[in-house]
């Protein structure tokens, strides 16, 4: 790449050929102020906050779309731009409610922050307001158009991310609103309640729909025994509302802070995880068996489907290709059927007077606990889902000292997890755990890879595949021999739509297939804490890899508690009561 | 592709007969999302207004989403999602119209039918909209009811001239 030589604010730079006036300055600690910008997912200069001066330009150049050119001379702080910058700034204000005490956004909110950062200290517009609705039609997402300041970060997000294009732009000037069709809400649209768009809202425009009420309610209310799971990914980021590093593992945390917000029992998704692989990998097998060794053959790939926003996706989409979904509930669902059935029996205590609150990186999740499929005998499975950010705040209002907290254990028996379960945290680990489980039943020896990474299907790109060649299997298995099983791992949509393409053309070579909602996994779901970008990600990566690796019990056919529920309770993977219990069915929906 | 004669025909035709033309109108532009507003504009032709079922129908047909569609015919003034008046008075605001008088004929016009431009009388007989020089700047200010086009008008003869069509 060739460099180019510029200067900014008098300071002598390179900068490689390419690189936007923007991206220079921060490469040489120079910080411009911008607002619509996002790193490597919205760069369509439509605020203009960070204009800069360039000598020899009639005017001002928008420095996240203008690309540095030899000889330039630019200058981020003239009178003229600091001018324009408080003007632009007090614009937006000017058709901004401002209600910021009454605003979850209030002290972590974008807007704020950078009217903090260029010192504005009046606001001298005050305009007509355009728009204030306020959209609650969706079980997971609430749209409130009157905080939107039109950046056009979550169009970028649903479009060309993940694929979907329910947000966008609507009629034009000062009646422009963001959302989906004007004759729809977000509840009756094709939104896969992914979140993915509230997490780079930059102010209090998007948000999840709020369960901490009905979770203190049900927490202050004696006559109901309250139970709390939290999912992988929500330990390798809840830290980082309290000022840790991303990346940092506060399960301990976590856990002691459940008890002390008064919930009665603490208990685990990850062991529900490691229950899926049982029910999962046998499903599996049986397919593969099916194929090869009967008649009516089998529906392969066969996908995951513990991620809601990918299955309302596929509903949507393809509704005709529902087959090749696997049929177990998401792990929490799992958990939530075994609180109301099995642990309801071991402690006495009637169903109807239990409440499960699943903790999640999710908002789709929110959305998954109102399917109807998701009781047994009239009983709900799941009652409330806390997302990860949610979760903070209710340790927050409980005055919960956070950081000076002693680890805690989550109670028997539905606490146990291996670390094949602590990586369904992170695209790639679903899979991971599966493969694990598998080829040891399949073969009876361990997966021979080194700390039992598949790593292929380790990391952030789209799409990862590996190849599993089966030799010398056990004997019920012998058919396998000489088998080379195909996976593909995807996280975010736009990947789970290429591999969806495949399979309707009739071309896809894989077995088995791993799809997340929200690229890079539920690290970064859309219940998650902000800021997420490609670092977080990686941080938050790294930690659930380090949960697993930090565990002797890796693999989750050795989970006692688990093998001591399939003894006392359910049999044996696909028996009866799992399939009661554990398997759901799938709707076709409207494609648009 | 579809003849101008096929599209003045509409009028006489049922609605699946105007949803089977506006399928046709689809293939001719390959069902392609680049051709999306050549299409709304015949939707618009064969339908009068884009309904949301009309819009929800092209989505589907294109396999594009509902909000995609209904993004794009908001974006430009052109198109209208509610139903047309049996007249459409349109007044000219190019720029030679506007500076003799058009602007007091929308007034004029807003004052006598009670509605805002881009609205519809109660009793759907006429629709208000203004539109960019159409060409007769001689004889400004123009305007059209339908087809027909009325030049030099004069604000207080408007009475006249929409009674007569009553
Ligand atoms: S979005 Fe931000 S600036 Fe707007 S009211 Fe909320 S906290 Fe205040
Ligand atoms: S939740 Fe996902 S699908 Fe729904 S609008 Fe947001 S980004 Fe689009
Ligand atoms: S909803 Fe949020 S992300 Fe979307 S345009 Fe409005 S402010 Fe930007
Ligand atoms: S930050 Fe550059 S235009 Fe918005
Ligand atoms: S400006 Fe009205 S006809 Fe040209």
């Amino acid at each position: 790449m060739a460099l180019v030589t510029l200067t900014i604010n008098n300071k002598t730079i390179q900068a490689e050929e390419g690189t936007t006036i923007f991206e220079a300055a921060k490469q040489n600690n120079i910080l411009i102020p911008h607002f619509c910008y996002l790193e490597n997912v919205h760069q369509i200069g439509s605020c203009r906050i960070c204009v800069v001066e360039v000598e020899g330009a009639r005017n001002l150049m928008a420095s996240c779309v203008s690309e540095v050119k030899e000889g330039m001379v630019v200058q981020t702080n003239t009178s003229k731009v600091r001018k324009v910058r408080k003007v632009l700034y007090e614009l937006i204000l000017s058709d901004h409610p401002k209600n910021c005490l009454g605003c979850h956004r209030n002290q972590n909110c974008e807007l704020q922050d950078l009217g903090e950062q260029i010192q504005i200290d009046s606001f001298r517009f005050e305009g007509v307001k355009s728009k204030d609705v306020v959209d609650s039609s969706s079980a997971s997402i609430v749209r409130d158009s009157s905080k939107c300041i039109l950046c056009r970060r979550c169009v970028t997000v649903c479009n060309e991310i993940q694929g979907i294009g329910v947000m966008n732009a609507h009629h034009r000037g000062f009646a422009t609103f963001i959302g989906p069709s004007e004759d729809e809400s977000l509840g009756h649209s094709i939104c896969t309640n992914c979140g993915q768009c509230i997490v780079v809202c930059p102010v209090g425009a998007l948000k999840e729909k709020d369960s901490t009420h009905i979770v203190w309610e049900a927490l202050l209310d004696k006559s109901k025994k309250v139970v709390v799971q939290t999912a992988p990914a929500v330990r390798a980021a809840l830290g980082e509302k309290f000022g840790y590093e991303p990346g940092t593992l506060v399960t301990g945390k976590m856990a002691a802070a459940l008890h002390e917000l008064g919930f009665d029992y603490v208990f685990d998704t990850n062991f529900a995880a490691d229950l899926t692989i049982m029910e999962e990998g046998s499903e599996f097998l049986k397919r593969v068996n099916d194929q090869l060794n009967s008649t009516t053959g089998a529906v392969l790939p066969m996908i995951t489907s513990c991620s809601p926003g990918w299955i309302k996706y596929i509903e949507h989409q393809y509704p005709d290709q529902l087959g090749h979904l696997s049929s177990c509930k998401s792990p929490h669902m799992m958990l939530g059927a075994l609180v109301k059935t099995y642990f309801a029996e071991k402690i006495k205590v009637d169903p109807k007077d239990l409440f499960v609150v699943s903790v999640m990186p999710c908002t789709a999740k929110k959305f998954e606990i109102t399917r109807p499929e998701m009781e047994s005998n009239g009983i709900r499975d799941v009652d409330a889902v806390l997302t990860t950010r949610e979760l903070a705040r209710m340790i927050k209002d409980a005055g919960i000292e956070f950081t000076e907290l002693k680890d805690a254990e989550f109670d028997s028996p539905l606490g146990l997890s291996s670390g094949a379960a602590d990586i369904f945290g992170t695209t790639g680990g679903v899979m991971e755990a599966a493969i694990r489980t598998v080829y040891e039943l399949v073969t009876g020896r361990e997966l021979p890879m080194e700390a039992l990474h598949v790593q292929p299907l380790v990391g952030l790109q789209q799409i990862k595949t590996a190849d599993l060649l089966i030799e010398n299997p056990l004997e019920p298995y012998a058919f396998l021999n000489g088998v080379t099983v195909k996976v593909a791992v995807t996280s975010g949509l736009k990947g789970a739509n290429m591999l969806m393409e495949e399979i309707r053309l009739g071309k896809s070579p894989y077995h088995f297939i791993e799809v997340m909602g929200c690229p890079g996994g539920c690290i970064s779901g859309g219940g998650q804490p902000r800021p997420v970008n490609n670092m977080v990600r990686m941080k938050r990566m790294e930690a659930i890899y380090r949960e697993d690796e930090g565990k002797s019990l890796r693999k989750s056919h050795l989970n006692e508690d688990v093998m001591t529920l399939y003894k006392e309770f359910l049999g044996h993977p696909l028996g009866h009561v799992s399939h009661e219990l554990l398997h759901t069915s799938y709707v076709k929906r409207k494609k648009n | 592709m579809i003849t101008h004669e096929e599209i003045c025909s509409v009028h006489s035709m049922t609605e699946t007969e105007k949803y089977g033309l506006l399928e046709q109108v689809m293939d001719d532009y390959d069902r392609k999302e680049s051709n999306l507003i050549q299409i709304l504009h015949m939707a618009q032709a064969i339908f009068g207004f884009l309904a949301p079922e009309v819009q929800s129908f092209i989505a589907e047909r294109m396999d594009i989403p509902n909000s995609k569609v209904n993004s794009v015919l908001t974006f430009y003034s052109f198109f209208s999602t509610k139903p047309k008046g049996k007249y459409t008075v349109s007044i000219c605001l190019g720029t030679a119209c506007y500076v003799r008088g058009g602007k007091d004929v929308v007034n004029k016009l807003k004052e006598v039918l009670s509605i805002e431009v881009g609205e519809t009388t109660e009793d759907k007989m006429f629709s208000l909209q203004v539109m960019r020089c159409i060409g007769a700047c001689g004889l400004a200010p123009a305007m059209t009811i339908n087809e027909k086009v009325y030049k030099q008008v004069n604000p207080n003869k408007l009475h006249r001239i929409l009674g007569m069509l009553k």
